[in-house]
């Protein structure tokens, strides 16, 4: 089996990363999942939270929202509405994305306002986590 | 006949027009090569997601429980026409084009007994539908005080479309943008995106090997409102990219059209200088003669 897999990380705007991975460690919206290769077919919808991908040249980390990933036994393909490096995601800007994810929920009409309210608590959770 | 003065003004001012001209032609090459990468980064996102999407609607498609942003609310009484145009004009027929299709599908949609609502995006084609249609105006989406179009953009006009559709404001939704052929040719499209479709052959065959987490309903409810912010992405950054061929092309033509015209203005100052001399000579012969 080899040992490592493509792992790509596209974003609407462009691709942000494609390396090649040991492992792909994804915020699902079920739970954290790791993916190596040779993993079976999965796609999983995305809650806000910290990806980290090791590979041979070392490890990194970025912050994802919303979105899917797409694991395939060859390789990992994450879409996210948008993803930044960790280290880039600063409280500014994690507040600034608290406050869309709270005028999300207060705009939402009755029926999408739990998966609104849901994705600001994920949100607040990854600035916690990050402790932010 | 004008005098020597007034043909050298217009000259002047012809060549002034050209240089503008010239100037927007350039920016807009810019620009267009500019647009077209972004809309070259867009793709791989809004690929796979539709190749992911349509996998999980033709396996989920015949469902009852499938949602309504695919299967629709059981009726097409009320259409939304989302017609994205550019905020400037100087660009060819590329705002006309897409405003006449649009004028087209709500005049046949009206003719039916339907009900038309229509939204535009972009100045020009508010200001075009207006005229006709000014009675079935629902909303206007302003970009014109934005610079880069991101996806965000996008969001926002996503989130106000589908507001009003969980709200039960309209039925079916459709959008108006001009696809990007090349420099000269950009085509005037109209893309159902409420409720979803996809071409046939899109369709992978993703659903039969995967595992789907949480479940296949789940997730095709989560991604069916981000498909609709991809599509109108996609639009946003089609359309950008038809502006700038357009208005490029445009700007070439006129450049070209300035060029004539000085040449045309330039042969008749020339003559009429010719003649004013040999008037003049006429007259200071005459008048030695007279003597």
């Amino acid at each position: 089996m080899a040992d490592t897999m493509q792992f790509d990380l596209v974003s609407p705007e462009r691709k942000l990363a494609s390396v090649s991975a040991r492992e792909v460690r994804i915020p699902g919206a079920d739970g954290d999942l790791t993916a190596m290769p040779g993993h079976a077919a999965l796609i999983t919808t995305l809650r806000p939270g910290i990806l980290t991908v090791v590979g041979p040249e070392g490890t990194a980390e970025y912050a994802v929202t919303g979105g899917f990933a797409e694991i395939s036994p060859e390789g990992v393909t994450v879409l996210a509405e948008r993803g930044l490096p960790k280290a880039e995601l600063t409280t500014a800007i994690h507040a600034e994305m608290m406050a869309e994810a709270r005028s999300v929920v207060e705009a939402a009409h009755p029926s999408v306002v739990d998966a609104a309210s849901k994705m600001l608590a994920d949100m607040e959770a990854l600035g916690t986590h990050m402790s932010l | 006949m004008p005098s020597l003065k007034d043909l050298k003004n217009r000259i002047t001012s012809v060549k002034n027009t050209r240089k503008i001209t010239k100037a927007m032609q350039m920016v807009a090459a810019a620009k267009l090569r500019r647009a077209q990468e972004a809309a070259e980064n867009a793709r791989p996102f809004a690929d796979r997601m539709t190749a992911v999407m349509s996998g999980l609607a033709a396996s989920v498609g015949g469902s009852d429980s499938a949602p309504r942003l695919l299967a629709g609310t059981g009726s097409d009484q009320t259409h939304l026409l989302v017609v994205m145009t550019g905020e400037r004009g100087l660009c060819g027929g590329f705002n006309a084009n897409i405003a006449k299709l649009a004028k087209q599908r709500a005049t046949e949609l009206l003719a039916q007994g339907k009900t038309v609502k229509i939204m535009t995006v972009g100045k020009k084609g508010r200001d075009a539908m207006r005229r006709d249609f000014g009675q079935y105006f629902a909303a206007h989406v302003d970009l014109s005080e934005i610079k880069r179009i991101g996806y965000v953009n996008a969001q926002d006009i996503a989130r106000d479309i589908l507001n009003r559709f969980e709200a039960g404001e309209f039925d079916v939704a459709t959008i108006f943008f001009s696809r990007f052929e090349n420099v000269i040719s950009q085509v005037p499209t109209a893309k159902q995106i409420i409720p979803a479709t996809f071409e046939a052959g899109q369709a992978t065959d993703t659903s039969a090997v995967y595992d789907y987490e949480p479940s296949e309903e789940a997730i095709l409810a989560d991604l069916l409102p981000r498909g609709v912010a991809t599509a109108l992405f996609a639009a946003l950054l089609e359309n950008n990219a038809s502006f700038n061929g357009a208005q490029m092309s445009a700007m070439d033509s006129a450049t070209r059209n300035a060029g004539d015209m000085i040449d045309k203005l330039t042969i008749e100052f020339n003559r009429s200088r010719q003649a004013v001399i040999t008037n003049e000579l006429i007259e200071i012969i005459s008048g030695a003669e007279a003597l």
